[in-house]
């Protein structure tokens, strides 16, 4: 079934809760000098409508690679297999063509460097008109340019009149960030894909971003997909987390679920290795040990060498996803019963 | 979107705005500083580029208003008293002198010049734009696009240059074929093809390697993700962000050129000899250097002042596009 605006249109609007965006068994593999990289190998993940769904993990455990993936935005050396439905409609294998009216309209996303997004050559108003007549090639001028006015003013820029005719060299770190946010709303998408958008920017900056999308999020009913290796970040913003280690799922649930009964270990070295927490004293408890190779991943349970709980079986199975702890729980590990309830170091 | 214009019309309370009041208080309210803007800027600043632009604009608006500034056509015999008026030395009314068939030198400089300019500057444009094109397609797309574009340029890169030329001017003569495509044997319209064939090799590589760079950029991915096409992506924010080089390289092909048709011109192999160009008129009276130098000097120096004010504006054009000049 070839994409366009009539078979967009046809699919049914998602209720609240509905999965907006699933993704099966997505298996992403870069084919490089060294041998075959699996960035990403089967994952699982829901989005589901009205949500902020926060992906934690560390670099190279797939959590970019598979949102960019889905939007057929990866380079050619990249195999894609296994499965993403946007409200039905599957995106892996299609034509570049294919996706560009779902790209932006439907599922947009917003990038880490806001200093880099935007084209230094065009005043922001023109690039979000541009982006706003992307897909609305009939839209007049006006009405465009309207609009953009109406997308800078819901992003927080003060005296958007002015701001809409300047360059990005003449906006702030942050005021990028809102604009780049501006433009990727331009098209009120069902999915806004966030990837560490807060991440090049200073913590009171990374404040305001994040109570704008979450502001944003509320008001518009978009789903949002939160990429970060910040739980911090997570906790502020996300409904549910999903946990990403070494391209799979290690754990996802609802956010006070996982901050509070994680049933994965490395859900739990990673809240152990987190300054801060309100109640916590003594020294942060690093996980040991590197992210593994994605070269040659260590076999059966991937995060196994670092495990303070490993045993015999991790290093020969792969533990299945299973369903544990709290409704909507869901676990990736062997011995998730034997996962203490109590915060190690606490 | 009722969403969103719900939200711009009740107001957005509490959306946070204050990293930006720190920037408002500082006098931005001046007009937005294009890009463009700021290189206009700092081309002021360079001097020499500013007096060659000056001096350019006038010897191109003594050419093109030719009729204005002298009473003789290029061409026109000149008789004092009913006697051939040739091989005057300069002198009140003749500025540069008159040549051996009694035309008036400074008619010819300027009617000559018509052409020069002409030719420069159409060439440099043509050459450029199909340069542009090559190299941006060859960037962008990579792979085997990439090796096909650039093997080809390596290809024309490789051929000697002023043997081709010559060569190629001679083509219309015996092929009806080439007399189609690029006009008659030493038709202005005929050497303006020619030089562009073999002028836009240079340009395609520049480009190409620009391309290379700023496509990994995030503002590109960023239209990516936002729904942009890939012609989209090339023609609105791979080629303007370009733009100065494109424009320094079309600067300098235009004195590139200029010369080039003087030296097929001063050959005989250029524009044919009874129209006045720069190069045909050094030609054509190489014989008086010694005993009329003034007929050799004056479109020699044509030549070199205009090639000296087109070089020096690439020089301005260079630091004013310049990225790394941060300085406004």
């Amino acid at each position: 079934m070839a994409i366009d605006a009539e078979t967009l249109e046809e699919q049914p609007e998602p209720a609240a809760g509905d999965a907006v965006l699933e993704i099966r068994n997505l298996e992403v593999t870069f084919k490089t000098e060294d041998g075959m990289v699996s960035a990403v190998r089967g994952l699982d993940l829901d989005v589901r409508a009205d949500e902020v769904l926060g992906i934690v993990g560390e670099s190279g455990s797939g959590k970019s690679v598979s949102m960019l993936a889905v939007l057929g935005l990866l380079p050619p050396t990249a195999t894609i297999t296994g499965s993403a439905k946007f409200r039905g409609l599957e995106l892996i294998g299609r034509k570049q063509k294919e996706l560009q009216p779902i790209r932006g309209a439907k599922i947009a996303m917003i990038f880490q460097d806001p200093l880099t997004a935007l084209n230094p050559v065009h005043r922001v108003g023109v690039q979000i008109i541009e982006a706003i007549k992307a897909h609305n090639p009939d839209m007049s001028n006006r009405d465009a340019y309207n609009r953009a006015l109406e997308l800078l003013e819901l992003v927080g820029i003060p005296r958007p009149r002015v701001r809409i005719d300047q360059y990005p060299h003449e906006y702030s770190g942050g005021m990028r960030q809102r604009a780049m946010i501006a433009m990727m709303m331009a098209n009120d998408p069902d999915v806004l894909i966030a990837d560490e958008p807060t991440t090049a920017l200073d913590v009171t900056i990374q404040a305001q971003i994040l109570e704008l999308i979450k502001n944003v999020q509320e008001r518009t009913h978009t789903a949002v997909v939160f990429i970060t290796h910040d739980l911090g970040v997570i906790a502020r913003i996300a409904d549910r987390v999903q946990v990403m280690y070494a391209g799979r799922t290690a754990e996802v649930g609802d956010v006070e679920t996982l901050f509070s009964g994680s049933k994965h270990p490395y859900t739990r070295g990673l809240l152990s290795s987190l300054p801060a927490l309100a109640g916590r004293t003594g020294k942060l408890q690093p996980i040991a040990g590197a992210p593994p190779s994605m070269l040659h991943p260590p076999p059966g349970c991937a995060f196994h060498p670092r495990c303070p709980m490993a045993q015999v079986l991790c290093t020969q199975e792969q533990p299945p996803l299973r369903a544990i702890g709290a409704p909507q729980q869901l676990s990736a590990c062997h011995f998730a019963d034997q996962v203490p309830d109590t915060r190690p170091g606490t | 979107m009722t969403d969103l214009q719900d939200l711009v019309t009740t107001g957005a309370p509490g959306l946070p705005g204050g990293d930006v009041s720190s920037s408002e208080s500082l006098g931005l309210e001046a007009k937005p500083l294009s890009p463009s803007r700021l290189a206009w800027r700092r081309f002021r600043r360079h001097k020499l580029a500013m007096l060659s632009s000056v001096i350019l604009i006038l010897i191109t608006v003594l050419c093109v208003f030719a009729p204005l500034f002298t009473k003789y056509g290029p061409n026109q015999l000149i008789r004092v008293n009913g006697v051939k008026f040739a091989l005057q030395h300069p002198q009140h009314g003749h500025w540069f002198g008159t040549n051996e068939r009694a035309n008036d030198m400074w008619s010819n400089v300027l009617y000559g010049g018509r052409v020069s300019l002409a030719v420069g500057i159409t060439v440099a444009l043509a050459s450029t734009a199909f340069g542009t094109v090559v190299g941006v397609l060859a960037g962008y797309y990579g792979g085997w696009l990439d090796d096909v574009l650039m093997r080809i340029t390596d290809l024309f890169l490789a051929i000697p240059f002023l043997i081709a030329l010559i060569l190629l001017t001679d083509l219309p003569a015996s092929q009806p074929w080439a007399q189609t495509i690029i006009g008659p044997s030493h038709s202005v319209r005929s050497i303006i093809f020619i030089i562009a064939i073999l002028f836009w090799m240079p340009v395609a590589r520049i480009l190409r390697g620009l391309v290379l760079s700023l496509k990994e950029k995030e503002f590109v991915e960023a239209a990516r993700a936002a729904g942009a096409s890939n012609a989209r992506i090339m023609l609105r924010h791979l080629v303007p962000n370009c733009t100065g080089q494109i424009i320094i390289n079309t600067t300098l092909a235009v004195a590139a050129a200029i010369v080039t048709e003087a030296a097929l011109s001063f050959l005989g192999k250029g524009v044919d000899i009874f129209t006045p160009t720069w190069g045909n008129l050094l030609g054509n009276n190489q014989g008086f250097l010694e005993s009329n130098p003034a007929l050799v000097l004056a479109p020699g120096f044509a030549i070199v002042i205009t090639v000296v004010c087109v070089n020096f504006i690439g020089d301005g054009l260079r630091d004013a596009f310049d990225p790394k000049q941060l300085s406004v």
